[in-house]
């Protein structure tokens, strides 16, 4: 048996040079990986004429590498997710999207309802139900009471006390994935930018650098920085915006006050980059669109320093008042163990004292020069999650405005985009605001999108919610769900 | 509690002045409503090629540019030889019939929002319901900066509520994914009568990128009749915002 095939984040393989393993070894291989330390970036099937080919995309912290490997499966194959639980959403999808039984998954229900329209179930299944004489259940959902996202969550409770909840989406299916295959057209790139459009630039980083690497192109240095600076923008926003809706979901009003403002503050940030508050139009196969002149880049700086002004007072707030401590220490906490079982990301991850960042594992881009050190917390609670994001922050800040004083010379564009390889595979991880990004794509002979493989942080994190949940009072739901801040698009594809 | 006052006075009044004072300024290379030059443009329809949702139509020669399709992408300003289109600074882009969104040659007219009944119903108050019907979090998100302090809905007599029972209308984002069709009927049902809805977003609007997509609709009037549409991907909260109260004309 050879071994898997290994490359650096943002790389490419001809698809000759993946192992094709039987379904056995591919298991054994999984397996093995994980228990060494590796993680389940990505598991999904890939058409090849009549069957389906599994592959398995590992990333590998201590090394900053990522290996592929692959299977051959028809109807049916051992699940990996009894031995190895952070497979469990991926197996339910390649059982949705390509009809490929994973035996023995103990949780084998719809990831995205895709056929509803023909069934007319859409949301209906079997939820896990707990029996007896004072259990009760709450439904919430799809369409939630603020202007957010739709969702439905299943609590069995006992009293107040919660003691399983079920998370059942796909509301926002809007075929995404499906569309990108034989792209990459004039379309794709906007697909992209609004399959999460809080997280446009994180999206469109990946997605263009998978482009890139394809098309064996390389942004211009002055791009890279750019990137850098609004991808670090959009997670202060995100940031910003998070803290104050925690602290509204507590009553503590002064801190949801500022923060709702300062978060626009930063959205305009990103609009000084591109006109657009989510970064549209802003990074692009090849570069960004727009280049920042010494004007704007001195505008941007002072702007954000008064913004982060503002948010520092408004934040330092919660970390100084009992009342708001109360409510968010040991609220919804996850253990190290749990998070690294189920394959967390991102700022949750970091929240139970795991140093995942693919900023510093798997750097990439700017972040091959310049380091953000991963910012952790160890009691995996509400406050971890709150006060990871508000180091986030001030790491983010620091980072933004060095870029902005040394911007490289040169162009924010490679020349026109040349075609992409044929026969490849590529891969490429960004750390979006909530966590590890991971676009895939797989070219057939023609140089078109045969498989496009989008991973958001929210397809790993949402079982942590779930879990985060059991023992807590339903009464601390929003309080729990908004410490996550998971997108429903995102998952939902 | 005295660290408490000194951050409050420190964060200051920050709401805007408008639209009683000046508006808010965008942003360089901010992409607002379109104007389309009559006497530049020869009809080449280059720009229509470079449309990703087909918002140009090339007709006798002459273009008009959909604003309701259009994600303000700017490829087809990019595209143009004879820069006979323009994406300008006006902000001001919703309208409460769809054909207003087309933006014909030389045209370059706000259109018209108001709706004298929804006025006598709704001018003082009105209270709103939000559903996300496959929005990508972008328009809910620049919907939802409405109620901050910056924005301050609230004095215009608006608000967004939780229960649809509350609610004279509801204001939808997205171009309505299948999964999400019958909640958003019932959600719209729920809402006693007299009620209004709002379209946010080009998806809204039309289905945006998602148009043809056999996983959503084409927005939300195939389900649902509109009274105001608000064009945009996502729309400014400006143009939210200026939407709403051309609809009430505040």
């Amino acid at each position: 048996m050879s071994g898997p095939a290994v490359i650096r984040n943002g790389g490419k393989l001809p698809l000759s040079q993946i192992p094709v393993l039987t379904v056995s070894d591919f298991r054994r291989d999984i397996l093995d990986s994980v228990s060494k330390g590796a993680r389940i970036s990505a598991l999904f099937g890939s058409p090849t004429g009549e069957n389906i080919r599994l592959i398995a995309v590992l990333a590998w912290r201590d090394t900053g590498s990522i290996s592929v490997l692959s299977a051959p499966v028809q109807k049916s194959y051992p699940a990996l997710t009894p031995d190895c639980p952070q497979a469990h959403l991926f197996e339910r999808e390649i059982f949705e999207q390509w009809h490929v039984m994973p035996e023995g998954h103990p949780w084998l229900k719809p990831v995205r309802f895709p056929d509803s329209e023909k069934t007319s179930d859409m949301g209906v299944t079997n939820f896990f139900q707990i029996e007896g004489e004072e259990i009760h259940e709450v439904a919430v959902g799809p369409v939630h009471a603020g202007i957010i996202e739709p969702g439905h969550f299943r609590f069995q409770c006992h009293g107040e006390t919660v003691h399983h909840l079920e998370i059942s989406l796909g509301y926002q299916h809007r075929g995404v994935e499906r569309s990108l295959v034989n792209g990459p057209n004039s379309k794709s790139l906007h697909f992209i930018e609004t399959l999460a459009g809080d997280t446009t630039v994180g999206h469109a980083t990946a997605f263009s650098r998978i482009v890139e690497s394809l098309a064996g192109i390389r942004a211009p240095a002055r791009a890279q920085v750019i990137r850098g600076i609004a991808l670090e923008l959009e997670r202060m926003a995100n940031h910003i915006g998070d803290l104050g809706a925690l602290a509204g979901d507590i009553g503590y009003l002064p801190t949801m006050s500022y923060c709702g403002r300062i978060r626009g503050d930063l959205l305009n940030l990103t609009a000084m980059l591109c006109g657009n508050r989510f970064g549209r139009r802003l990074v692009v196969p090849g570069g960004v669109g727009y280049d920042i002149d010494s004007e704007n880049a001195d505008k941007i700086a002072a702007r954000l320093k008064s913004a982060f002004r503002d948010a520092e007072s408004a934040i330092g707030l919660l970390w100084e008042t009992p009342s708001v401590l109360a409510r968010f220490e040991n609220t919804g906490a996850l253990s190290r163990e749990t998070a690294v079982k189920i394959g967390l990301v991102g700022v949750a991850a970091r929240a139970c004292g795991l140093q995942r960042d693919v900023r510093s594992d798997f750097p990439y881009g700017i972040f091959l020069l310049s380091h953000i050190p991963a910012a952790t917390w160890e009691s995996g609670d509400v406050f971890a999650r709150a006060f990871v994001r508000w180091q986030e922050l001030q790491r983010s800040y620091k980072f933004i405005l060095e870029q902005l004083a040394a911007l490289p010379d040169g162009a924010v564009r490679a020349g026109e985009n040349p075609p992409i390889a044929s026969g490849h595979l590529a891969v490429a991880l960004v750390e979006g605001w909530r966590g590890e990004i991971c676009h895939v794509a797989i070219t057939n002979n023609e140089g078109r999108f045969l498989t496009c493989k989008v991973v958001d942080p929210s397809f790993h994190n949402w079982f942590g919610l779930a879990l985060a949940l059991r023992g807590q009072q339903i009464s601390d739901f929003p309080l729990c769900n908004k410490s996550f801040n998971l997108s429903y698009c995102g998952h939902d594809l | 509690m005295l660290k408490v006052s000194k951050v409050r006075l420190q964060q200051g009044y920050r709401t805007m002045k408008w639209p009683d004072g000046p508006a808010p300024e965008m942003p360089p290379h901010f992409t607002g409503r379109p104007v389309i030059s009559g006497d530049c443009c020869n009809g080449c329809g280059d720009c229509a090629k470079v449309c990703p949702t087909g918002a140009i139509a090339v007709a006798d020669g002459k273009i008009s540019l959909d604003t309701g399709l259009c994600i303000f992408c700017g490829k087809c300003e990019k595209a143009c030889s004879k820069d006979a289109i323009k994406f300008g600074n006006d902000f001001r882009l919703a309208s409460a019939k769809r054909e207003d969104l087309v933006v014909q040659p030389g045209n370059d007219m706000t259109p018209n929002a108001y709706s004298e009944a929804i006025h006598k119903l709704f001018g003082r108050s009105l209270k709103l319901r939000q559903v996300s019907a496959g929005g990508c979090n972008a328009c809910e998100a620049d919907t939802n900066v409405l109620g901050t302090l910056a924005w301050d809905l609230g004095r215009f007599g608006i608000q967004f509520v939780a229960s649809p029972r509350h609610a004279d209308g509801i204001l939808v984002t997205g171009p309505v994914s299948k999964n999400m069709e019958l909640a958003l009927k019932k959600t719209c049902e729920a809402v006693p009568a007299p009620k209004i809805v709002i379209a946010v977003g080009a998806c809204a609007v039309s289905g945006g990128i998602y148009r043809g997509q056999e996983e959503t609709h084409k927005g939300v009037a195939e389900i649902i009749p509109v009274d105001l549409f608000i064009p945009g991907c996502p729309p400014h909260p400006a143009t939210i915002l200026d939407g709403l109260l051309r609809l009430l004309r505040k």
